[in-house]
């Protein structure tokens, strides 16, 4: 069986996924415009669908790689409505610094 | 026909309330009074055809008009009961309650609420009639707490005096305890037999072979304690003579004649069911005999007319408990209803003298009435010898009859009945001769508007008098037309027959000789030694105990009210304030917390993040730990 694990192990997709986490993560916790926190959070979600799918070949079993497809579509919807709100607070703000939305402070 | 004309019986009252209520004041005093009156009136008339059908149908008619609560095998219908039993007391409700209404109109003519007076007084009717012909348990308490209700209103009728207020609150709250005791009684029959309808039951007490005796002598315990709140018993007759706050009719209608015989009309309407408590029916004996003779020592130095007439009713309803307890249920039945004659006329004339002296209730400043009012003084006469015992008289043939079968079960009990009965007579010839003979003692300006009554007072006065004189011959010694017809609802095979010897004359004779010799004392000391009552100061000795009614109310007031007033003060205090702090306590707890945890919400989503990351962390350290 031609299988790209056989060519690269499983070790390094694992690793990978580890970096584009914290990556993800870092992104979230520096970064103050709205979009790249975004953008941070799709890099987490994306690390673990790459993990999801590693293993799924490595099992041989499906299942993982259908999750994927349900991750990527809630993902989409999850954009769609994140990139809406952030276009509102836009134009209402006139910014997309996370530290100008103070409004909730207790 | 029947359903129509028992709703007519029981409506018409509450209709007479409910314009009386609403329109009374804008037709007129005299109006509304009339109205009033009409309506008892028409139930008076109704109730005369029921008569004449029981009377054809001695089986009784049932009437139900519909399901009122059905949970599983319990049912219970709204339905009324026309026998022998209601019909009787019927008769004497809408029939003295006719003549009062009548009494009222010229009596309450100078109050500005007089439309009230008679929404009241009619409301009363009502209930009291929806007490007797309730076919259930659960319709008579319907009518229990309404006329406990109007009683309530009617005491305190004169409201802007607090002493009345509190008279009525008394009232009220006396028979509350009363009536606890008859809900209690009407659960465990609920639970013993699964039904409340009077035929029911007593188709269920003969028929059921396994009775549990220790729970139907509980169930009849606390019916009998709530007769007791109802009739002025010991211990819960206090509350009756302070009832005399109210207006004089008032006290003859409800207090005398119709409401405070409910206990007694309820008792010998579950005569089958005290029948199997014998224990309960000593109680109820020497409850009734210690009342009677009690009161009638109380009745003994009272001034005040009207409170002589109270404790005497208290110490009939007395007697009347006595013949209940010892089985006698037609004889207590008889003595109800020529006690309700006499006593009524009784304090109708006590209402005619009080108003023939503008309010004056001290027998210290009367006297000398017999010249002016005359009309009054022949009828309160009458009443008075009836009360006494004296043939032939009605009260001779009731309460002789009380006195026989006391004789019969217990001596000492019948030596009690005598001799309050003894008692009864000096007490009632003092009141004759301090209210009606001799001089005015009165102001000179008093004596100037003496006068007899109106007739629409002295007519009730007569009929009552009439009736308080025939009103034996219902129930002769030998020939007792009331036994015969009581007969169906007692479950004794046939009244015992009386066999009159020797021994039942001596007994009346004896009983006579007691009341004749109480009117000679009482006629010694008033009218020969001219002796009039001291001043309130002025009594001394065990005289002053009796004036001072025992001090039973203070008694009462220390045991009771002090108690539960410490013991309210003592949550208000300690258990409240406890309890308070605790509740504070919490409250600030949770105050501070959200104060302070109130930092924590910066605004910063920066912030917000890093906590997010942070508390994953935590979460997945703790997990791979826990592993």
């Amino acid at each position: 069986m031609n299988n790209i694990l056989n060519e690269i192990g499983i070790e390094n997709y694992i690793f990978l996924s580890v970096i584009l986490f914290c990556i993800g993560v870092f992104g979230v916790l520096y970064r103050r415009n709205a979009i790249i926190v975004f953008m941070s959070i799709e890099i987490m979600l994306n690390a673990v669908n790459l993990l999801f799918v590693a293993f799924s070949t490595y099992h041989q079993d499906a299942q993982g790689q259908i999750f994927v497809f349900f991750s990527m579509a809630v993902a989409a919807a999850e954009v769609a409505v994140g990139l809406a709100i952030l276009v509102s607070i836009f134009r209402n703000l006139g910014s997309i610094d996370i530290n100008n939305l103070k409004n909730l402070k207790g | 026909m029947n359903t129509n004309l028992a709703l007519l019986l029981l409506l018409a009252p509450f209709i007479g309330f409910l314009f009386n209520i609403f329109f009374g004041k804008s037709i007129g005093k005299t109006a509304s009074g009339v109205i009033g009156t009409l309506m008892i009136v028409v139930s008076f008339i109704v109730t005369l055809y029921f008569f004449g059908a029981i009377t054809a149908k001695p089986e009784g008619i049932h009437i139900s008009l519909f399901d009122w609560i059905q949970i599983s095998n319990f049912k219970v219908d709204f339905g009324f009961q026309f026998d022998q039993l209601s019909v009787l007391w019927l008769l004497f409700v809408t029939g003295i309650g006719s003549l009062i209404h009548m009494y009222s109109i010229s009596y309450m003519h100078d109050d500005e609420n007089m439309h009230k007076y008679f929404a009241y007084l009619n409301l009363f009717i009502f209930f009291m009639i929806t007490l007797v012909i309730g076919s259930n348990l659960l319709v008579l308490f319907i009518g229990w707490e309404g006329v406990g209700l109007c009683s309530y209103l009617l005491i305190g009728f004169w409201h802007k005096n607090q002493e009345f207020n509190d008279a009525a609150k008394k009232a009220f709250i006396m028979n509350r305890i009363g009536d606890l005791g008859l809900l209690i009684g009407i659960f465990i029959i609920g639970s013993l037999f699964s039904t409340l309808d009077y035929a029911t039951l007593k188709t269920a007490i003969a028929g059921a072979t396994d009775l549990n005796m220790y729970w139907i002598s509980a169930a009849a315990f606390a019916l009998f304690i709530g007769a007791c709140g109802k009739s002025a018993q010991i211990p819960l007759y206090t509350w009756l003579p302070d009832a005399m706050a109210g207006p004089t009719p008032v006290s003859a209608l409800i207090h005398a004649a119709t409401m405070v015989t409910a206990g007694i009309f309820m008792i010998t309407r579950l005569n089958y069911l005290f029948d199997l408590a014998p224990d309960v029916q000593n109680i109820i004996a020497i409850v009734g005999a210690v009342t009677s003779l009690v009161a009638a020592t109380i009745a003994l130095v009272q001034t005040d007319i009207k409170k002589v007439l109270a404790y005497s009713t208290v110490s009939q309803l007395g007697l009347m408990f006595l013949a209940l307890g010892l089985g006698a249920y037609e004889v207590a039945v008889f003595h109800v209803i020529t006690h309700a004659f006499f006593k009524a006329c009784l304090f109708l004339g006590s209402g005619s003298v009080i108003h023939a002296l503008h309010g004056e209730q001290d027998m210290r400043k009367m006297g000398g009435l017999k010249k002016v009012m005359t009309i009054t003084f022949v009828t309160f006469l009458i009443s008075s010898l009836a009360i006494s015992g004296i043939p032939p008289f009605s009260g001779f043939f009731s309460k002789d009859e009380i006195l026989m079968v006391a004789f019969e079960h217990n001596k000492i009990l019948w030596f009690i009945a005598s001799l309050a009965s003894l008692m009864t007579a000096f007490y009632m010839f003092r009141l004759l001769y301090l209210t009606f003979f001799k001089e005015f003692r009165g102001t000179a300006e008093q004596k100037s508007h003496l006068h007899e009554s109106p007739t629409l007072i002295t007519f009730p006065l007569i009929v009552l008098a009439i009736l308080a004189t025939l009103g034996g011959l219902i129930s002769l010694p030998t020939n007792s037309w009331l036994n015969e017809y009581l007969a169906p609802l007692f479950t004794k095979v046939a009244t015992e027959e009386h066999h009159f010897g020797t021994s039942e004359y001596m007994l009346m004779l004896v009983a006579v000789i007691g009341g004749l010799v109480g009117i000679g004392i009482a006629y010694s000391k008033y009218i020969k030694q001219n002796l009039v009552p001291e001043e309130d100061e002025k009594i001394t000795g065990f005289a002053k105990v009796l004036y001072n009614k025992y001090y039973v109310d203070e008694i009462y007031d220390s045991l009771f009210v002090k108690s539960i007033n410490g013991l309210s003060k003592f949550f208000r205090d300690n258990v409240e304030t406890t309890l308070s702090s605790l509740v504070f306590g919490l409250g600030k707890v949770t105050n501070e917390i959200g104060f302070q945890g109130k930092k924590l919400q910066s605004g910063s989503i920066g912030f917000y993040l890093f906590a997010f990351v942070l508390g994953i962390c935590a979460i997945i350290t703790y997990l791979f730990l826990a592993q």
